[in-house]
């Protein structure tokens, strides 16, 4: 075996090697979606996110425009304090509605933005007012079920 | 006395606590060829390895130049080492090179000469063991003499002052024998180096070496030039030099009586 | 309990004790071999071509197995995930689930335990070999370390060989699964991807994949290496070095997944 046959053939592996990992980064995981770029930040209060992770995706009218930065836990209102990374590019005006939902029955949770009609935009570090809860199944299930016991008593 | 280039002084040493060598003296003079001799497994091989500081003595010590060998610290060791050629007893060629590139091997790692010069440098060094026109072959595709022959060449590569051949002669027909006996003369007196020849070849090796050591029961039974040792009387001497079967040389690797050995099986 | 068991248990005992000594003894000299090994790393590394071979033995060579594997792994999985997600009619996920395993586990275990079938024991075969015909030995006469000379280019060989067998192991498999859910079975080519990249997280699934993968890379080599630098010198000793090279190699993976995925997940 020469050298330069080796030579061309580990260079081929390295290079489809190498592609495969850039494949990995850009076409099967989120490098591309998760730096969009440039962002800025909002905040958002819950009083239940479900099973919402940082990362998840922020969607309005089903593109995704951000990501979650980070969750905490707000001990001054009990509340779960939401940042949300915004790509630039998008703006939403201030009473804009930020709801918890889930990607089919079981799927992965994110938030969706609704636009409101107000006329000045979200700044960078500005909170959304207007929240709504992931809906929790079993509390969903036991309130079906409180209502069905009720009907049949009456 | 510094026209020994290799001095050994009161030796011993021993694999697992069982002692081969027990106070062995020799002397390389400068410039001279010496055969070491003695019974298979008599330790020829191992005095080699404690000459190049590939093994610790237990008492006594290997002087080359100067220097104690297994006092040396890694770096002066790798000095020492590249004044040495060594011709192993398998050839221990790299299997996974040509014979051009075994050849070449010392040359690449301990130089920087251009790739013209070590081509010539090859040559000449495969030119001189009659494998030339074997270049291109692997290293596995070598008879066990043409190995040993290419192994020669490597082991002159850089032209050592010391050059030391583990059985040089094993496996060799005899006008390749006779080839050999004076190519080790010539270069050692092309390169002025000193040779050590571990052979077991009487005939051969009284032919042209100017010394000869006799190791047997770990120490040196005899010493002296081939006519002395022709001369011998010492029993010892005279059966190895004749090849006579009976005499004090043992054939056996140190046991219990045969005849008990054998009848152990039937008492259990 | 009669005497003669109390002393069979006793030898027992003792030969336990002796393997286990043994065995830390190995620990040992493996660690010491790591040390010299990155320490004489420099010198290798300045003469690439030495390290380039060694990618070919151990990377290219064993291009094939990992990528006709990977090709039927994903494939498999694309089958079986799709009989249980169908059941939750979410079987557009597929392409979730057949990339999360390959990238998180499946795609640095399994490459990581093919290599050590494929290139591990060769490498151990090749230097217990050396190492029987004294070609060690001679190449410590000429004043040519061994481990800067044999084993540091192995090593860097192996260690570089692993993540990119591994990234080639994830895509083509995560390629055979696509072939089998999209074309085959009929789920939607782009919910396929679009759901899978908004599941697989750059850093969280392909970054600690690779991690992973880097880590199989060094433990499988280093273990390949040590057992044939360590082999008796006879054909016996270096036909035990390579089994031992695939069993220790497959017991440190699968442990060091362990270990590793349990750090990340949290
Ligand atoms: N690595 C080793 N470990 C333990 N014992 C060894 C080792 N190498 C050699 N021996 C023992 O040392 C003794 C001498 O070995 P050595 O190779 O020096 O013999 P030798 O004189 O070269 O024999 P031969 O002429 O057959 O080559 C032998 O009895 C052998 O069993
Ligand atoms: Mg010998």
């Amino acid at each position: 075996m020469d050298r330069t046959k080796i030579d061309l053939w580990v260079g081929i592996f390295a290079a489809i090697g190498v592609a495969a990992l850039l494949g990995l980064a850009m076409k099967v995981g989120n490098l591309t979606t998760s730096n969009i770029g440039e962002t800025y930040t909002v905040t958002a209060g819950f009083q239940n996110i479900g099973g919402l992770k940082p990362r998840s995706p922020v969607k309005s009218a089903g593109v995704v425009v951000g990501r979650i930065d980070a969750i905490q836990f707000d001990s001054a209102t009990y509340e779960a304090r939401v940042t949300l990374k915004l790509d630039k590019r998008y703006l939403f005006p201030k009473d804009t509605f930020a709801n918890i939902y889930t990607a089919g029955l079981l799927g992965e949770q994110y938030i969706g933005l609704e636009p409101g009609g107000d006329e000045d935009y979200l700044q960078e570090n500005d909170k959304i007012m207007q929240t709504q809860d992931a809906v929790v199944l079993e509390k969903m299930i036991s309130q079906f079920l409180y209502s069905k016991a009720t009907e049949t008593k009456e | 006395m510094t026209d020994n280039i290799v001095e050994i002084d009161n030796l011993s040493f021993g694999y697992k606590g069982r002692l081969l060598h027990k106070g062995i003296n020799m002397s390389f003079p400068r410039g001279k060829i010496v055969a070491i001799m003695g019974g298979s497994g008599s330790g020829k091989t191992t005095i080699l390895r404690l000459i190049g500081g590939q093994l610790k003595p237990v008492k006594g010590e290997v002087r080359v130049g100067d220097k104690v060998v297994h006092e040396q610290g890694r770096n002066d060791l790798q000095k020492l080492r590249r004044k040495m050629g060594m011709l192993f007893q398998m050839g221990a060629l790299f299997t996974d090179l040509s014979v051009y590139e075994n050849v070449a091997f010392p040359m690449r790692e301990h130089t920087s000469l251009p790739e013209t010069m070590i081509r010539d440098l090859v040559m000449m060094k495969l030119n001189a063991v009659g494998l030339r026109g074997a270049r291109d072959l692997m290293a596995t595709e070598l008879s066990g003499g043409m190995a040993r022959r290419v192994a020669l060449a490597r082991a002159v590569a850089l032209d050592p002052e010391i050059i030391m051949y583990d059985e040089p002669f094993a496996g060799l027909d005899p006008i390749s024998m006779g080839v050999i006996c004076n190519l080790i003369r010539n270069l050692n007196d092309a390169l002025g180096a000193t040779s050590l020849v571990v052979t077991h070849d009487v005939k051969e090796a009284f032919s042209f070496v100017d010394y000869v050591y006799f190791v047997a029961d770990g120490v040196v039974a005899a010493e002296g030039t081939p006519a002395e040792l022709r001369e011998s009387t010492l029993p010892f001497v005279h059966q190895f030099v004749h090849g006579e079967v009976d005499g004090p040389v043992p054939f056996h690797y140190a046991a219990p009586d045969y005849r008990r050995d054998m009848l152990r099986g039937r008492d259990v | 309990m009669s005497s003669k068991a109390v002393s069979k248990l006793a030898s027992a005992l003792q030969n336990f004790g002796h393997r286990l000594i043994d065995q830390f003894w190995r620990l040992g000299s493996a660690s010491r071999l790591f040390g010299y090994t990155l320490a004489s790393s420099g010198e290798s590394l300045r003469r690439p071509f030495l390290v380039i071979r060694e990618i070919y033995f151990t990377g290219v060579l064993s291009l094939i197995i990992i990528l006709v594997s990977a090709f039927f792994v994903g494939m498999v999985l694309a089958l079986q995930g799709y009989n249980t997600l169908q059941k939750y009619g979410s079987s557009e996920a597929i392409g979730v689930l057949v990339a999360l395993s390959l990238v998180r586990e499946l795609g640095p275990v399994v490459t990581a335990l093919l290599f050590a079938g494929r290139a591990g024991t060769a490498i151990t075969a090749e230097i217990g070999l050396m190492k029987a015909t004294e070609q060690l030995s001679a190449m410590e006469m000429m004043a040519v370390s061994p481990i800067a000379r044999v084993i540091a280019p192995r090593f860097w060989g192996g260690v570089i060989s692993m993540p990119l067998l591994a990234s080639l192991f994830s895509m083509v498999g995560i390629l055979g699964g696509y072939l089998v859910a999209v074309p085959l079975i009929g789920v939607d080519g782009g919910a396929f991807w679009s759901q899978m990249q908004a599941s697989v997280d750059f850093r969280e699934d392909v970054m600690n994949g690779f991690i992973k993968s880097c880590v199989f890379g060094v433990a499988c080599t280093m273990i390949a290496l040590f057992e044939g630098y360590d082999a008796p010198p006879t054909a016996e000793g270096v036909s035990r070095a390579t089994t031992r090279t695939v069993v220790n190699s497959s017991l440190a993976v699968l442990g060091l997944d362990f270990v590793m995925t349990s750090f990340m997940i949290s």
